[in-house]
């Protein structure tokens, strides 16, 4: 399973080193939606109070893009019924694909981070840079693992396009919440102590491992005939 | 000889429509049968229910002695399918992609090699994108990867269509290779004269179902008229 | 042969539904004079035993209950949004549970399948019912439509992520698919929604927002618990009610297209002239 998932990872992440499409497109998107954020709210105050939320919110949406991307390149020319077809584990596919999901999250979200210091004014220091590193790392993770398994299901059938929010961001929620609390506390974003976020950790922690669980067993029958 | 698939009376669904209602076949090893019949009868189907993709809604079935019914899990390792979209990554180039789908079941760099020569891509092309291909070479590349996979059973959907005469012997070698390493081979084709001399057995797909044929391939005696 | 394409496979999965339409047709109505096509004994009972129970809510809801001290009239409200978020969660429950046992014994029993997907579809509605009549309440009581706390919220995603439960069933395939896919998505809600709740229950805890929740605390009279007992009963048969019946025409569905397969098959066979 492990070795089918590095497999699978390997090849998602080559695939986008050829292809760019993260880099060209994704990252662009989200440093749009973070610019627009800006214009919706009115003033400086507000913006630099909400910075941690509005870089979580522009993270879910890229989300979606992202998923899609991941399994588009699959459905392009059957690759999935061919990976089925050839007996491939379903949890190696699982993870690898979530893995790779993983790694360009995390790239989107560091430039995120350096994006709200730079438009929003928001200051990092060096007490909050542990819990900062391992909020990004619980929520990319927690992202990552539901991302990948309801673009599974959603992957080649009709209406995915929709059918992919409406399924993933409530459950994505929790994430939201955590991941947003998180980060205030580390760059200490109204008054909140860096103590106030490690509960918020917690939360992600449970996220991720009821979902990596859940997910590598769920996958299977979800992208099933 | 040993039978590597045996079908009675199976019944297949897409949605609410039978493509396959009520198909009978049998395949000893070695065979190379050749599948025949009008677009919609059901030959598609056929090899994807070989291999394990589509579930048996009625009758009975096994695949290299795995139950059609309950393990089709365990069938899917073991056999080959090239359907009508090739499977392949368009991004990454022909050695990634045979290496890619060689590398699920464990095949060695040597094994990958050998399938690329087999086919023709291990000089020029190796290094070339597929989405730089032309639907020949992208056909062949599909080959590749199946050859890289070791399949004991190979289904093949119009193996011949958008390969040009080279490519097309390259295939009809390959295929005797396999059989006489012990594969078997079902393959799907409208090109009689070619799949036809290849073939060890004709067999018509219609209406969802199998019959036998009467006619024996070109220049070939070793077909049944079966009941 | 003819040449069959796939206009002429829409052409025969048509015709075959509508010979096996007339023919559930002309069955039910042969039935119909006698009982009704989903109808029970035990059914008719239940309805009855429902009718009366929500008479006696009417009753006491309306009429006997005293008002309340501090909310006055609009406390009636209560025992409407009380029952119906009793539902909502008993479906959600119900749908949970019938989606392990289709996955349990997956090749036999097809009605857990169609319990689990009875029961979203009528927890959807209960769903709707209680944010509408909470809403309601809440603008009567104090002032607003909306509260952020755990238990409006996570209700909030609840109904959303049914909605899309409900989306998920319908994206076609075998009826075996369908079961296991959307017993799959249910399963994962199970987790998810407890995720969602304690959450918010975190969220808003640490933020003391002279929480609105506090003046939900309504001073129980006995008479009003009474009320309040008859309404869970009364919404409990609802709910059964519903989702038996629900139950049984999903099951006629599905009968229809699995004798509409019938049909096709021979229709099949006989494209072959075999």
């Amino acid at each position: 399973m492990f070795r089918i998932a590095r497999l699978i990872a390997a090849k998602d992440l080559r695939i986008e080193l050829r292809s760019r499409v993260v880099t060209n497109q994704v990252l662009p998107f989200a440093m749009i939606v973070m610019v627009m954020f800006a214009f919706a709210l009115k003033t400086d105050e507000v913006v630099e109070k909400v910075a941690p939320g509005l870089v979580w919110l522009a993270t879910l949406f890229s989300l979606l893009i992202l998923v899609q991307r991941a399994f588009a390149i699959e459905t392009a020319d059957g690759a999935t019924e061919a990976m089925r077809a050839a007996g491939v584990d379903p949890a190696g596919i699982f993870l690898g694909k979530a893995l790779a999901l993983a790694a360009q999250l995390a790239v989107l979200e560091i430039l995120l981070l350096i994006l709200a210091v730079v438009l929003y004014n928001s200051k990092l220091h060096a007490g909050g840079v542990v819990l900062l590193v391992t909020t990004l790392l619980a929520a990319t993770i927690g992202l990552a693992l539901v991302g990948t398994l309801y673009g599974g299901l959603a992957a080649g059938v009709r209406g995915r396009e929709t059918l992919l929010p409406l399924l993933l961001l409530p459950v994505v929620a929790p994430v939201l919440i955590g991941a947003t609390r998180a980060t205030e506390a580390a760059l200490g974003t109204s008054g909140a102590v860096v103590s106030d976020g490690w509960p918020w950790l917690g939360l992600l922690g449970v996220f991720v491992a009821l979902f990596s669980v859940g997910g590598t067993l769920a996958f299977g029958p979800l992208i099933e005939e | 000889m040993e039978t590597v698939v045996h079908l009675s009376n199976a019944v297949a669904v897409l949605g609410q429509f039978p493509v396959l209602a009520g198909a009978s076949l049998t395949v000893e090893r070695g065979e190379i049968v050749l599948l025949q019949g009008p677009n919609g009868a059901g030959k598609t189907s056929l090899l994807r229910l070989f291999a394990g993709l589509m579930p048996l809604a009625r009758g009975e079935g096994n695949v290299l002695g795995f139950d059609l019914r309950t393990n089709r899990e365990a069938v899917r390792k073991r056999v080959g399918l090239l359907g009508h979209a090739n499977g392949l990554y368009s991004d990454l180039t022909v050695t990634e992609n045979v290496r890619f789908w060689g590398a699920t079941i464990g095949a060695s760099e040597s094994e990958v090699g050998a399938a690329m020569t087999r086919m023709g891509l291990a000089q020029r092309l190796k290094d070339v994108q597929v989405a730089k291909l032309s639907a020949g070479q992208k056909r062949r590349t599909a080959l590749a990867c199946l050859i890289a996979r070791r399949a004991e059973l190979w289904l093949l959907d119009e193996p011949h269509a958008g390969l040009d005469a080279a490519g097309r012997d390259e295939l009809d070698a390959t295929l005797r290779e396999a059989t006489a390493a012990g594969a078997t081979i079902v393959v799907a084709s409208h090109e009689l004269e070619r799949a036809g001399a290849l073939a060890t057995r004709l067999v018509e797909v219609v209406g969802g179902q199998v019959r036998e044929s009467q006619v024996a391939p070109d220049g070939d005696n070793r077909s049944q008229a079966a009941g | 042969m003819p040449d069959t394409d796939t206009s002429a496979m829409q052409l025969t999965t048509d015709q075959a539904s509508d010979a096996a339409r007339s023919a559930a047709r002309s069955a039910a109505s042969s039935s119909v004079r006698r009982s009704s096509p989903t109808g029970t004994p035990f059914t008719r009972v239940l309805g009855i035993a429902t009718l009366i129970s929500m008479a006696l809510l009417v009753l006491f809801g309306l009429f006997l209950s005293p008002e309340d001290v501090v909310q006055g009239e609009s406390v009636r409200i209560l025992y409407i949004h009380v029952g119906t978020v009793w539902v909502a969660y008993v479906a959600f429950g119900v749908t949970a549970l019938a989606s392990l046992a289709f996955l349990w014994k997956r090749t036999t029993s097809l009605t857990w399948d169609r319990i689990a997907g009875a029961s979203a579809e009528v927890g959807v509605l209960f769903m709707a019912l209680t944010l509408f009549a909470g809403a309601i309440w809440g603008r009567l009581s104090w002032g607003k439509f909306w509260v952020w706390d755990a238990r409006v919220t996570t209700t909030a995603f609840l109904f959303i992520t049914y909605i899309g439960y409900l989306a998920v069933r319908g994206l076609g395939g075998s009826h075996q698919q369908r079961g296991r896919r959307s017993a799959v998505v249910a399963l994962l809600a199970v987790l998810e929604i407890p995720l969602v709740h304690f959450s918010v229950k975190l969220w808003r805890g640490l933020h003391q927002d002279g929480s609105v929740s506090d003046t939900t605390k309504v001073k129980l009279h006995d008479l009003m618990l009474f009320s309040l007992f008859i309404s869970l009963i009364a919404f409990t048969l609802l709910f059964v009610w519903l989702v038996m019946h629900r139950q049984r025409v999903l099951a006629m569905q599905d009968a229809l297209e699995d004798k509409g397969l019938d049909f096709a098959l021979e229709q099949r066979r006989s494209e072959a002239g075999l």
